[in-house]
């Protein structure tokens, strides 16, 4: 399922604003085909360092190599190979579904065989063919983010980042949604997650925890457990971030 | 007083969208009330009705014994109110806004301390800081003692809790029990079923349509079909090959479980055990469990679903 | 959509027909001192051009002053006594134009056109002459001699200015209020509607109003624009046409979910016909019909006419009560409809 060849290599990176350290001394590695989790309390740092991940900031310092390509020098190739999708952030409301598979088909260059063809399977395995031809805007919010999801990855990206995917969304989709992230995973996608539902932190391979800017634990679920004698990893998450320093 | 909030046979629909369809519901007075479904489900509609914004369709619902529609005025001088996103002015400070909001309610913040008193003193270190440039935690207290300032009967709180992290998730539920000891009703709704537990009784909810009201415990109780927690070494494929499996009812991940019902009344669980093994799957363990709130909340929506 | 494709369209058609620097129907008056064959010729020969419309017909140059204070005449022709004699037999006779000024704009432009008119009747009636008879124009300012258009854009800025700081301002704030969701709390509380217009209003009015002190300031000290008419009386008619801006301003809030749209609807129902419609750049009387009938329900419009008489003429209040009487009619009406739209519920 995961083999040992580094997607994301992050040696001891730095953000810096003003005299605030958002981000202090990270340093991982993320392997391919991996689901990455990225959890940390509300302003531990995480969007600060998805932004540096993904090439749309620069970092302090550090040295920060994603999908081969240095963050410093090789943004646009970088820009390429990654797949990106929040909860605010997802699809166009007023274009239809087709539409918007196309539009993201086209940004990344795909041709219009291609796009035709991805957008045909991903209809079929997500049962959305029906909806084809709607408005974004008139379907219910599982369904934009399975979509969305979809869309995202449309170009065989080696990474996807995932910000809170699933914020708000009923409990029956959120799994249908982990379903693709699976799959994903599967294809080779190295998938890096951030969310708040402690039990989807369970479904990751690997789970780092985030707090004041630090990465103050990263292992596999079953390992965090252990080590913090804890009994899922909701216990895990209040014993970190309780200790945090963090209160404003 | 009592507040007690009684919503009868209540409808409410956007164009051809049906928000609520025909929702009741009796709150009583005191009580911490969950109403929980996921976006998208009715509950900022059911709010808005509630604090008298909007106007339902048809249906009865008084508040204290007041009635939305006739009463609203009267209504509006009894509730706090914290909507879906914090609405705060997020050029004051923290001291600012709450004067504000005291003065908006003709009365005076040293008058109500009692009130807001241990959330208070949580935010106080930072009166002078501009509200906008607050914590989400940060916020959110700031905003309860906002919406506290007049001594409501009735405290509506829409997501308070929706992206904020599990820290300043369990904080918030602690400063609701100290409130709900000072009798005010208190109404949460939030999209995170493993809130239901912390509610002395919950609503669930979704398109529209409540699936059930109980207490926490009374809704687990009632989830009619048994259930198996299954472990594995693989969860993804396990879940994937259980689809397979003849008898599946259903088979849903549940952090670090699956959790599996069977269409049959007698399930054998060394027979699933057995046709895992066979799959090539190590270290199953198959053990009954208890149902959480959001196994009954899956089984209910599916439920509805199929009637629709 | 519809914004995107309709304001271009829309901008063309009034731009192409606002901007034309064509006259029409000027209204002129005319003291003839003369009476004679040559002075009607001339008088014929100005008003068949379509560009001017003889109104009146004055006793004495004295009156002048008094006709273009009520505003309605732009132009005098003053003939000197004994014109048709005095070009037979000396060929040379003298005609004054009087303008009112304080439109400089207008009055240069129709002293142009009045020039042009006279070169050719000189022209006309010295055809196989040996000695050319010669109609000799000397033109006069009033109001405005020096005939600076700074004159002009102060109450034009001023109207503006007022419109935007006030009308904008207010419909943006309340619908950022909408945005953030704090209106939410503000129609749960029991304050009412009238209270939460008013809170959000009275800043704006006090930042208008000394919005317009600087302006009639700046305007006096560093362009020597003068006030000729009564301060307080500009200052109460600022005041009325602030309020008339704010209530605007509530009027667009109400029907405005957004901070974007409120900006827009602003922008393109406000601050355009403010700027192209009142008369402030483009004279109302050489639009078409339908446009100068559109301006009349500009309010900038009557306000620019009002402080012009009060700022450049110095009349005073019996000479702008009816722009005054509009201005309050309109600032009536949309006090009350917003009121009146202002939502106690979110719909």
């Amino acid at each position: 399922m995961k083999d040992e060849k580094q997607v994301i290599r992050v040696r001891n990176l730095f953000k810096k604003f003003g005299d605030f350290t958002a981000n202090h001394d990270l340093s991982f590695d993320v392997y391919k085909g991996e689901i990455f989790g990225f959890l940390g309390a509300n302003g531990a740092g995480k969007t600060t360092a998805i932004k540096i991940l993904s090439g749309l900031s620069y970092p302090t310092s550090g040295e920060i190599e994603v999908a081969g390509f240095d963050v410093y020098k090789q943004r646009e190739l970088l820009k390429r190979n990654i797949g990106y999708m929040s909860q605010k952030f997802s699809l166009y409301e007023d274009l239809t579904v087709y539409e918007n598979i196309r539009f993201y088909g086209g940004i990344y260059g795909l041709s219009r065989k291609e796009i035709k063809m991805k957008a045909d399977e991903l209809l079929t395995t997500l049962n959305l063919e029906h909806v084809r031809n709607k408005r974004i805007g008139e379907l219910p919010l599982g369904w934009k983010q399975k979509l969305a999801f979809s869309v995202a990855i449309l170009h065989n990206p080696d990474i996807v980042f995932l910000d809170e995917p699933t914020g708000g969304v009923d409990p029956v989709t959120r799994r249908q949604f982990w379903d693709l992230i699976y799959e994903a995973s599967r294809k080779g996608i190295t998938v890096f997650v951030t969310t708040h539902y402690m039990d989807e932190a369970e479904y990751c391979d690997r789970v780092s925890i985030m707090v004041d800017g630090k990465i103050e634990a990263l292992d596999t679920p079953s390992e965090l457990k252990k080590q913090f004698e804890a009994k899922d990893m909701d216990a895990v998450f209040l014993r970190l971030a309780r200790n945090s320093s963090y209160q404003e | 007083m009592d507040s007690h909030i009684s919503i009868e046979n209540l409808s409410k629909s956007y164009g051809e969208v049906l928000a609520l369809q025909g929702v009741s519901l009796e709150i009583k007075s005191g009580e911490l009330f969950g109403l929980i479904g996921p976006d998208g489900a009715g509950k900022t509609t059911l709010f808005r009705i509630l604090t008298t914004l909007l106007l339902p369709n048809t249906g009865n619902v008084s508040l204290c014994g007041y009635e939305v529609v006739k009463d609203y005025k009267y209504i509006r001088n009894l509730l706090g109110y914290m909507p879906g996103r914090f609405s705060l002015y997020q050029d004051l400070s923290v001291m600012e806004n709450l004067n504000f909001f005291a003065t908006v309610f003709n009365t005076r913040i040293e008058d109500n301390m009692d009130m807001i008193h241990d959330i208070w003193v949580q935010i106080e270190p930072f009166k002078d800081r501009l509200a906008g440039k607050l914590s989400g935690g940060m916020k959110q207290k700031l905003a309860l003692c906002c919406a506290l300032i007049h001594q409501p009967k009735i405290l509506l709180l829409d997501e308070p809790t929706t992206g904020v992290d599990a820290v300043s998730r369990s904080e918030f539920w602690q400063m609701l029990k100290g409130l709900k000891a000072k009798g005010i009703t208190i109404v949460v709704a939030t999209p995170y079923m493993d809130e239901a537990n912390l509610c002395e009784r919950v609503a669930l909810i979704q398109d529209g349509k409540i699936l059930q009201v109980d207490t926490p415990a009374g809704i687990v109780n009632q989830y009619e079909k048994d259930l198996y927690a299954i472990h594995t070494s693989d969860m993804y494929q396990a879940m994937l090959d259980i689809r397979e499996y003849p008898s599946v009812h259903s088979v849903f991940a549940f952090g670090q479980v699956l959790h599996y019902t069977d269409k049959r009344d007698a399930f054998e669980v060394a027979e699933l055990k057995e046709y895992l093994v066979n799959k090539g799957h190590e270290g199953v363990k198959i053990e009954k469990i208890q149902a959480v709130i959001e196994d009954c909340f899956m089984a209910l929506s599916q439920e509805n679903k199929l009637e629709q | 959509m519809l914004i995107l494709f309709g304001m271009p369209i829309v901008q063309l058609l009034l731009f192409g027909f606002v901007i034309t620097n064509d006259l029409k129907d000027v209204k002129m008056a005319v003291v003839d001192h003369s009476k004679d064959s040559y002075t009607n010729e001339i008088i014929n020969k100005i008003t068949s051009s379509g560009y001017f419309k003889l109104t009146d017909n004055l006793e004495s140059i004295n009156q002048v002053e008094g006709v273009f204070r009520k505003g309605e005449v732009k132009l005098a022709l003053v003939f000197e006594p004994d014109f048709a004699t005095n070009l037979t037999k000396e060929s040379k006779a003298k005609v004054q134009i009087l303008t009112d000024a304080s439109d400089p704009n207008m009055a240069n432009l129709a002293v142009n056109y009045l020039q042009g008119i006279l070169q050719n009747y000189n022209l006309e009636i010295n055809r196989g002459k040996v000695l050319p008879f010669q109609v000799k124009p000397q033109t006069r300012m009033y109001f405005n001699t020096s005939l600076e258009s700074v004159f002009m854009f102060v109450p034009g800025i001023m109207a503006t200015i007022l419109m935007l700081v006030s009308a904008m301002m207010t419909s943006i704030s309340i619908a950022r209020e909408k945005e953030l969701g704090t209106m939410e709390i503000l129609l749960v509380s029991p304050l009412k509607p009238l209270q939460i217009i008013l809170g959000k209003v009275t800043p704006y009015l006090l930042l208008s109003f000394i919005n317009a002190l600087v302006i009639v300031g700046m305007g006096y000290f560093v362009f020597g624009v003068p006030v000729l008419g009564s301060f307080a009386l500009l200052m109460a008619e600022s005041i009325l046409f602030i309020l008339l801006a704010l209530s605007l301003g509530i009027f667009i809030s109400t029907v405005s979910n957004s901070q974007q749209v409120a900006m827009m609807l602003s922008m393109f129902a406000l601050m355009l016909p403010t700027i192209l419609l009142s008369g402030f750049i483009f004279p109302i009387r050489n639009m078409p019909l339908p446009l100068q009938l559109i301006s009349n329900i500009i309010p900038p419009r009557w306000f620019i006419v009002v402080i012009k008489n009060i700022m450049l003429k110095g009349v005073g209040f019996e000479y702008i009560w009816k722009e005054t009487l509009v201005l309050i009619a309109m600032t009536t009406v949309f006090i009350g409809l917003s009121v009146k739209k202002f939502k106690i519920r979110l719909e």
